[in-house]
This record gives C-alpha cells, structure tokens and sequence, in this order.
C-alpha cells in the first residue's frame, strides 16, 4: 500500500520508512511560525518549560500582521512582548511594521517555505504553503511553544481526499472559485482531520497565486492540511524566492485515498459564499437578485497577492467605486504594495475611490480597518463568514474572488464581470 | 478522571470567533477573556455557566482559526467537559494541549438535551445522562492524551517527561 505525498513527508520528518493514516508520530520541524496573536499566548507558555531557549533562531518566524500597525495599547503591549522575546532570543525572522506583511503571502515571497518542509504555524491558515509542496498546518500556541523549545511536534498521519482537477478556467474566474466550489461541494467539515491533495494536468494552468488561494482554506473545509506537488512552476517560484534547497515528494501511485473528486476547471464560474458558512456558496449567476453591498475588502492571506490586485485593478481601471460603497484595499505584503505601486494598481485603486491601506489582516477577523456596523453587508475576498467575523453580529459577508469583489464595488451589488 | 455536571447545548459548526470574537483577542488576562466566552452565540452563557457545567454540541465544533484563546475561555468558564459529535482538529490538540477534556461521540451529540445533568468517566470514555436514564459510549483517549490531561495541559506533561 502506497503512500500519499503529505505521507511521504511526514514518514522523512518523522525518520521512519513508512506511515500510514492513524499512526501517531513525533517529526522535527522546518519552520515554527507565530503572530502578534498567538505568539504572546505560546511565549507565556514557553515560561513554563523547564527547558529554556528555543531549539533554533533560524528556523522560528514571529511576524506582526493581525492587529498591526498596532489597533491599541493592548495590541501594543502584545508586539512589544514579540519584539522583546525575538531580541532575547535573537530570533532572525522577526517581521515588524515596516518590513512585516500578511504572514502567508510574507513567508514564502520571503524564501523561508520551501517544498519538502514540515511546518507549524500558530495560525490555522498556515496550510497555505502546501502550494509549495510542503507540509504545514495550524496548530495553537501550546504546541507553538513546544515547537520552539523543541523542533518537534506530534502529529496522526492523516487519511486524504484527491482532487484531480482538469482543464482551464475562464478569465475571469480564479483559485479562489475553485476552492469556494469545493468547499461548497464538501462542506466545512468535509475534509476533517484529513490531507487535501490536488493533482491533474489542470493544475499547469493553476498559477503560484492561485495554488496559495486554494491551499489556503483547506482549513475551511476542516483539513489538516492542503498540498500541490512540484511542477516547472513551483521550481520556477522557489528558485527565485529562495536560497534554501528544497526536496520534492510524490505521491505513490498505489496511495490510498478516502475519496476522489474530478473538477473540471473549465466548466466553474464565479462563485460567492454567503453567510455565514464557507460552505454557504452559490454562484454570482444563481444569485437571482441584487444584494446591496456596504463595503468591499480586497486583500487578507487568501487574497492580498499581486495577481489578485492586478484582476482588481483591471476591473477598476477608469471606473469608480460606487456610491455608498466602501472599497478597501490591502497589499499582502511590502513587496507586493511596491511592485502594484510601480505598475500604476495602487494608481488605479484611489482615482477609483478606494483606500489602499498598509498590509494588515485587519477587517478579515474584524480587528480593525473596515470593521461593520449591525445590518452592514460586505463582500470580501477573505477566507470566513462567520457570524460577526467583521464586526458587529448582525453584520454580513460574503466570499468571493478579487475579480468579483472589484467587479461589485463598482455596482455596488454582488456581480461577476 | 471524572466530570459531573448540566448541559449547555449548542449546534453544529460552532467556530471560534462565536466562543470567543476576534475584538477580544488583544486581551492577555484570563478572567477578563473568559467573561465574554461564547459572547456572539448566546449572549447569556457567563450569567448560566456554573463550575462543572457541560457543553454538547453537534459536528466540528470549534471550527475555524487556531486561537488557543478558544479553549482557554471555555476551561476558564468552569467547563469541565466538551461533548461533540466531531472537533475541528487544531480546537481538538488545543484543548488537550491546554487540559480541557473533550470527547466524540455521535449519540450523545444527537441525543442529549440542553439542561440534563451528566457524569463522564473519562478513562473508559462513559458518559451518563441522569436526566434522560441513558449511557453513551464516547472514544476514550489513548493513554498519552490521558497523561497530558492528567498533568493538566502538555507544559506540566513535557516538565515531567
């Protein structure tokens, strides 16, 4: 019996010449990673620990993204511990604001996620450099901590779900409506405990943004993790980010899967999860009526790359943001903000009426930056809907891609281009 | 190990910005934290909660980011048990983690109504509605998880590893 390529790593990580789904295994890590939210909470853990120290400077990331630049003087008091904490430990990826972005698009625009590795991350969106072919998942700060103590934590061998998906999608539509297709497919709890891999020759018509979109909210369809293998593509993507070898895994061929799905990528439209479940997903066509919108967020960790601002920008170019709408725009990272400067996005956006804000996860978990007030819709191109995940409990928000987000804000109701 | 207590009984998908929202999350003391615990689900839970109490509710609870707040709020509340039909898996190493009993079991989930008092025994994994005269049969924890729970959370667990 074969092994799946999330198998394949975890087996290398955990020295062992095979595993299989269930087993129980301790692996040593790539790559521990924090925010100004988790890492306070995994420090103060850390504390505890009769061992002192962390297992190793260079192998830590803390970046500031979530209530950064700093919301309050709780937050404040919150960074400043990160900061203190990277200081006495020396720790050599410490992202602060200035130098910081949204962790997920930061960490490998960076060249610190490369294919091959064994990640955690005290954030559940961590998942996001399966794109690269690597293993990475959220956890909490507990194991946080325990991961830089020590460089090891505990795993059970998930079981996976294959998504082979085939051909080319249209223009217009992106990584972002593939992966609301498929949670609207499985539901939020359809891949639970379990590894997403995706294959098929319609991947080579997936760009590295999209790949990162999808792998992204594999958590919002209850997946340990998401994973793409290694093509010319993702080669193309670490040598150009990174200095760090990397290691390639396949999947075997006779690997076991729970369950298979084909997705014809050519036959998706756009698509838009509403309230208040990832899983709550129509598409614009099916939508049948004009829902109002207050306000339009482009950015977060599932969105905020550059491919994203260009698709918006090209929708925006010329036009204005409509009456009554808010349109919010956040860069991913400092890297990606110069570069949409440079190509005249950033141009674009505030002729349009938009604010571009400094990246920031902000509005996306209702910390700050575009909070709602009660009775306020948002479409966003972030990763959940929750009940007042923006802001106040009787507030909306509805999920979709760049384009469709864009697209609306010049509306000024849900519609796709 | 055993827990003893009333049912607060919630839904399916309950995620972790309704037990505890985001606007919250600056907040370092425990106590302040855990008074605004399950705040966008059931505005009345603190005034209910008693030390003991237990929570049912039904598939992936816990469902969404990975803030370790989530189970620290609940285990602060006086929770002394989560019953679900399934956890979202980073809610489910958070509370191990943190030492806050947790157990999978569908009949129970289905079956047990908000206000009935139970007894669990977490070694064998028994859980018994008083009220409703029933016992169900929950997956009891390997022994490793048994010890992280026992020594209250993994940092008292690894300290005497």
């Amino acid at each position: 019996m074969g092994m799946t390529m999330t198998q394949k790593i975890l087996a290398k990580k955990a020295g062992l010449d095979r595993v299989e789904a269930g087993q129980l295994i301790e692996a040593n890590l790539d790559l521990v990673l924090g925010n100004d939210i988790t890492s306070p909470v995994a420090i103060d853990v850390m504390k505890g620990f009769k061992k002192k120290g962390v297992f190793d400077k260079e192998k830590i990331a803390l970046v500031m993204d979530h209530f950064v630049p700093n919301r309050d003087i709780k937050s404040a008091e919150n960074c400043k511990c990160c900061r203190e904490f990277a200081r006495d430990h020396e720790i050599t990826n410490f992202f602060d604001t200035g130098n910081m972005g949204i962790e997920h698009a930061l960490l490998p625009e960076s060249g610190l996620t490369v294919a091959g590795d064994c990640i955690i991350g005290a954030d559940s969106h961590t998942c996001t450099y399966g794109a690269l072919g690597a293993f990475s998942t959220g956890v909490g700060s507990t194991d946080m901590a325990a991961g830089m103590a020590t460089g090891k934590a505990w795993f059970k061998v998930p079981g996976a779900i294959k998504f082979n998906l085939t051909g080319k999608s249209s223009e217009w539509v992106s990584g972002k409506d593939v992966i609301l297709h498929i949670i609207g497919m499985i539901g939020v709890d359809g891949a639970l405990y379990r590894s997403m891999e995706f294959t098929g020759d319609g991947l080579k018509n997936l760009s590295m943004d999209d790949r990162f979109t999808i792998a992204n909210m594999a958590i919002e369809a209850g997946g340990k993790n998401g994973i793409f293998p290694v093509d010319e593509l993702t080669k193309e993507y670490l040598e150009k980010h990174s200095s760090r070898p990397y290691e390639i895994y396949e999947a075997d061929p006779d690997a076991v899967y729970d369950e298979e799905y084909t997705i014809d990528l050519s036959k998706l439209k756009s698509t838009v999860a509403f309230p208040h479940l990832p899983s709550n997903t129509k598409t614009v066509d099916e939508i049948g009526e004009k829902i109002r919108i207050d306000q339009a967020v482009i950015g977060s960790c599932t969105n905020g790359r550059i491919s994203d601002l260009r698709a918006a920008a090209k929708l925006m170019k010329g036009k204005k943001v409509a009456d009554n709408v808010r349109c919010i725009v956040i860069p991913g990272t400092q890297k990606i903000y110069l570069e949409a400067l440079k190509e005249g996005l950033i141009e674009t956006f505030i002729e349009a009426g938009a604010a571009v804000s400094t990246p920031t996860c902000g509005p996306c978990l209702g910390g700050h930056m575009g909070i709602l007030a009660a009775g306020e819709r948002c479409i966003s191109t972030t990763n959940r809907n929750f009940v007042g995940r923006m802001g106040h409990v009787d507030s909306e928000v509805y999920l979709a891609s760049p384009a469709v987000a864009a697209y609306s804000a010049v509306c000024g109701y849900i519609a796709a281009p | 190990m055993e827990a003893k207590g009333k049912v607060l009984r919630y839904g399916d998908n309950v995620d972790t910005d309704v037990i505890i929202p985001a606007r919250y999350l600056a907040i370092q003391d425990r106590k302040e934290l855990a008074s605004h615990c399950m705040e966008d689900i059931d505005k009345e839970f603190t005034k209910k909660v008693r030390p003991g109490d237990i929570i049912v509710a039904g598939k992936n609870f816990g469902c969404g980011s990975s803030r370790e707040h989530a189970p620290i709020v609940i285990k602060e509340s006086g929770i002394s048990c989560v019953i679900a039909e399934t956890f979202a898996r980073i809610f489910y190493r958070n509370a191990i983690n943190i030492g806050l009993p947790i157990i999978e079991c569908k009949e129970a989930s289905e079956e047990i109504k908000d206000g009935d008092e139970l007894e669990i025994d977490f070694e064998t994994g028994t859980i018994r509605d008083v009220t409703g005269g029933r016992t169900y049969k929950g997956q009891p924890f390997p022994p490793f998880m048994q010890k992280i729970m026992k020594a209250q959370g993994l940092v008292n667990y690894i300290n005497e590893g």
